[in-house]
């Protein structure tokens, strides 16, 4: 767009500060990092607690997560995994759907399915922690 | 008033493929299996919160060949991405850009991503719990 640029009555630090036509700037790509960071106490906790549990049948499982500090985790694990994957599939959708339709249809039906999947996996969470 | 044609940037065909094209594809890739592995997360929870049946049912999917095969292309895909983020947050912080550096770490990503995943399943195996 350097063309453009050129005309623009904007000055760069503007054009900087105002983050392009979108107004978004770097907050998405801010969101994916931090939520990457948040990630990597979670996911350990999970998969280590998971390689520990002596067996993984109902009892057990069911046992380890009606505990509290399981059940806190294992929410904020769903939820932050939720936004980082709907963060990164939703920049794929957006490299490599070209027809705006069918970009747009994806972006939207994504973001329903991360919110529907996200929102059943803390409800069961909830549902063990408080009727164990 | 037509736009004047854009560039267009090279096509992907023309790239050789290197350590650090294959990784990033390789990010995307296990990124995306792992989205998908986010909705067998929420089914296995739900099966747990609906009672031992329900469960029961899940633990068998799960155990079955196919199920069996997706929840070790997960396992790699966890332990990749997690590296591979890793690399990419030093890269993000101004860590790690020299090239032999990029390099030696891509392969120690793969080679600890590829230990990691059998090293965990040994456990499991191990454990009698598959």
């Amino acid at each position: 767009m350097a063309w453009r640029a050129a005309v623009s009555l904007r000055s760069p630090l503007g054009r900087v500060l105002g983050a392009g036509s979108a107004r978004a700037g770097t907050a998405h790509w801010w969101a994916q990092r931090v939520s990457a960071v948040a990630l990597i106490p979670l996911t350990l906790w999970f998969f280590w607690s998971l390689l520990l549990l002596p067996t993984l049948d109902y009892a057990t499982v069911r046992t380890w997560l009606s505990v509290p500090l399981s059940a806190l985790l294992a929410v904020l694990l769903v939820a932050v995994t939720a936004y980082h994957s709907y963060l990164g599939t939703n920049v794929v959708v957006e490299d490599y759907v070209h027809a705006h339709s069918a970009k747009l249809f994806l972006a939207v039906l994504l973001r329903f399915l991360y919110v529907l999947c996200a929102g059943a996996g803390i409800f069961a969470i909830l549902r063990i922690a408080f009727l164990p | 008033m037509s736009a004047r044609p854009r560039p267009l940037s090279p096509h992907l065909g023309v790239y050789r493929w290197q350590i650090g094209n294959t990784l990033s594809i390789l990010h995307r890739i296990t990124g995306v299996g792992l989205g998908v592995g986010l909705l067998a997360l929420s089914y296995w929870l739900i099966s747990l919160a609906g009672g031992e049946e329900t469960y029961r049912t899940a633990a068998r999917l799960f155990a079955s060949p196919v199920g069996l095969v997706c929840l070790f292309g997960w396992t790699f895909s966890f332990l990749f991405h997690l590296f591979n983020g890793l690399r990419h947050l030093c890269w993000d912080v101004g860590v790690g850009f020299e090239r032999t550096q990029r390099h030696a770490s891509g392969w120690i990503a793969v080679f600890a991503a590829v230990c990691a995943t059998l090293a965990a399943w040994a456990l499991l195996w191990h454990g009698g719990r598959l």
